[in-house]
């Protein structure tokens, strides 16, 4: 059974090939971490950036002739208004379709079901963007008589259509991971279904269930084609739901490719891209440590 | 629920069959089972015995693809009555699982659980919750051990103590049957020996019926004892004759060791 040489050389390359790609995963994070924080750090220390302003000022003029000013607090803002609201429709909704699926549906519906949630992760956000510029508008703009009906609410609803389901697959795979034997337990003392989910399940899947809503948040807080397109684009702090904003991201997709390389705008521009990446990455380690913490524990 | 003809006996099936989707697991079931008493199913592995005692709760209709013939009638009451409430029968006949599942929950809270299902928030005042916590714990011979931890996870206990729980958190609801699925398969001996105590204790005042592999275990601590294969009733009796002078070959090859 003596094996050639040439096998055994194949064999070892095979698993330096699948090594590489496991470490290579760590490598592109952190590289383009770099890369990105690179481009934006020359301002950092230019004495022309101020942090205070940047997330102190709503005002954003990367642009004045007169005097250029940095303030990214409006788009801070219109970042985390149009994600919370997204998170308010999307976490009743998700959480709700996880516990449907994995509690009160029959296994052959169960699969049509995660079909179609899976169809809803699917579409492209572009296409949401759309959705929102034609459909969402004119309904915004029919049922609550707004001027206009690119604003918070729009993104939002666009965004909570796009974080569903994200929330609801790994919602569903944390209270599938609630050991049966709690089921029957609390079952054979009597519990109605209803009963079942919210004194035994819910707690019992609290850390994935969160998890699940992080998650759902890092998907918001990224997205950007759809919100460039629905948010109506307008910096200022929002003082109600049926104002125009804008997000840190849309920010960047709609002034990149216009800022000069290397010039202060284009620097800024980075910046904020470190700024969302720091949110996200935050947002998924907590999501991480979460489902790794006790899991299942009273 | 009481039936003053039935008054003998807990639990009794008539022609009872059952059916996982095309497989018959249950073959015209037809037993009395004896008010007050413990009674043993036993048999080979896959001969219906949990099955015929998650009849009893109705508990397999969790899954979608079962479908029973016949009748069960506990305490003289037939529980497939459509004026039957899931929720009231389960209070009155609880069970005890293979593997102890203790809710993740606080020692506490796993005994009240059940109270606070089946009682309206502001009819508990909390001094009836420690009473019938006090109680139940004290009826299992845990009570001296845990009543200075009674906020801990129920989940930090021993395999033991669990199944111990697991037996204390029925009593607050004062149920009539009390079925066991192989209780002390996870345990080793010494605790399967304080758990069988435990049963010896328990007994008169609720009807046990304990499903069980270890045959030395039906005859050390059953009454009545019940040998089933391939989904049909074999022999019944008390459990000194069934094991002394059986009637039935098959039962004697079993309790032999020839087959099982």
């Amino acid at each position: 059974m003596a094996r050639g040489r040439g096998e055994l050389a194949l064999e070892r390359g095979i698993e330096l090939l699948i090594r590489l790609c496991g470490v290579s995963a760590i490598l592109f994070v952190f590289g383009i971490f770099f890369f990105v924080f690179r481009e934006g750090a020359g301002l950092l220390w230019s004495g022309r950036f101020s942090i205070l302003e940047f997330f102190g000022s709503i005002e954003w003029y990367p642009t004045s002739q007169s005097r250029v000013r940095y303030g990214a607090l409006a788009l801070i803002t219109g970042t985390f208004s149009v994600t919370v609201l997204a998170m308010l429709l999307a976490v009743p909704f998700g959480i709700g379709t996880a516990i449907y699926l994995s509690e009160f549906c029959g296994a052959r519906r169960k699969e049509t079901l995660k079909i179609v949630v899976e169809l809803l992760a699917a579409i492209p956000s572009v296409v949401w963007g759309f959705i929102g510029l034609t459909i969402m508008n004119s309904l915004i703009i029919r049922l609550f008589g707004a001027p206009i009906g690119l604003n918070v609410l729009n993104g939002a609803m666009l965004l909570a259509l796009m974080s569903v389901p994200i929330i609801v697959s790994i919602g569903e795979d944390a209270l599938k991971a609630v050991p049966d034997g709690y089921r029957e337990a609390a079952l054979a003392l009597g519990a109605t279904r209803w009963q079942l989910v919210y004194r035994v399940l819910l707690p019992a899947a609290r850390n994935g269930l969160l998890a699940a809503v992080l998650l759902g948040v890092g998907r918001a807080v990224g997205e950007t084609m759809a919100v460039l397109m629905a948010t109506g684009h307008s910096i200022r702090m929002p003082t109600s739901l049926l104002d125009p904003v804008r997000t840190l991201t849309a920010t960047i997709a709609a002034e990149l490719g216009e800022a000069p390389v290397g010039s202060d705008h284009y620097q800024v521009l980075f910046l904020v891209g470190v700024l969302l990446f720091t949110i996200t990455f935050i947002v998924n380690m907590c999501a991480v440590r979460i489902v790794r913490g006790k899991r299942g524990r009273g | 629920m009481n039936n003053p003809a039935a008054a003998d006996y807990a639990i009794q099936t008539r022609d009872l069959s059952l059916w996982y989707g095309n497989f018959q697991a249950l073959n015209n079931v037809t037993l009395d089972i004896k008010h007050g008493a413990i009674t043993s199913l036993i048999g080979p592995s896959g001969c219906g015995k949990t099955t015929l005692l998650r009849c009893f709760n109705r508990i397999n209709e969790r899954y979608g693809s079962v479908r029973t013939s016949g009748e069960i009638r506990i305490l003289g009451r037939n529980i497939y009555d459509e004026d039957v409430s899931l929720i009231e029968l389960r209070r009155f006949v609880g069970m005890v699982f293979q593997r102890p599942n203790p809710l993740p929950l606080s020692i506490y809270e796993n005994i009240v659980f059940g109270l606070r299902l089946h009682s309206e928030r502001r009819a508990l005042t909390r001094a009836d919750l420690d009473a019938a916590v006090e109680g139940a714990l004290t009826e299992v011979g845990l009570w001296a051990s845990v009543r200075d931890r009674l906020d801990r996870s129920a989940l930090d206990l021993q395999l033991d103590e669990q199944q111990k729980l697991c037996i204390a958190r029925l009593l607050p609801l004062k149920p009539e049957v009390i079925l066991m699925d192989e209780p002390c398969s996870a345990l080793d001996a010494e605790a399967t020996r304080a758990i069988e105590e435990l049963l010896f204790g328990l007994r008169g005042r609720y009807s046990i019926v304990i499903v069980t592999h270890n045959m030395a275990q039906a005859r050390r601590a059953s009454d009545e004892c019940f040998l089933m294969l391939m989904g049909e009733l074999i022999e019944h009796g008390a459990t000194e004759s069934l094991f002394t002078s059986p009637k039935d070959a098959r039962t004697l090859n079993y309790l032999e060791g020839r087959f099982g």
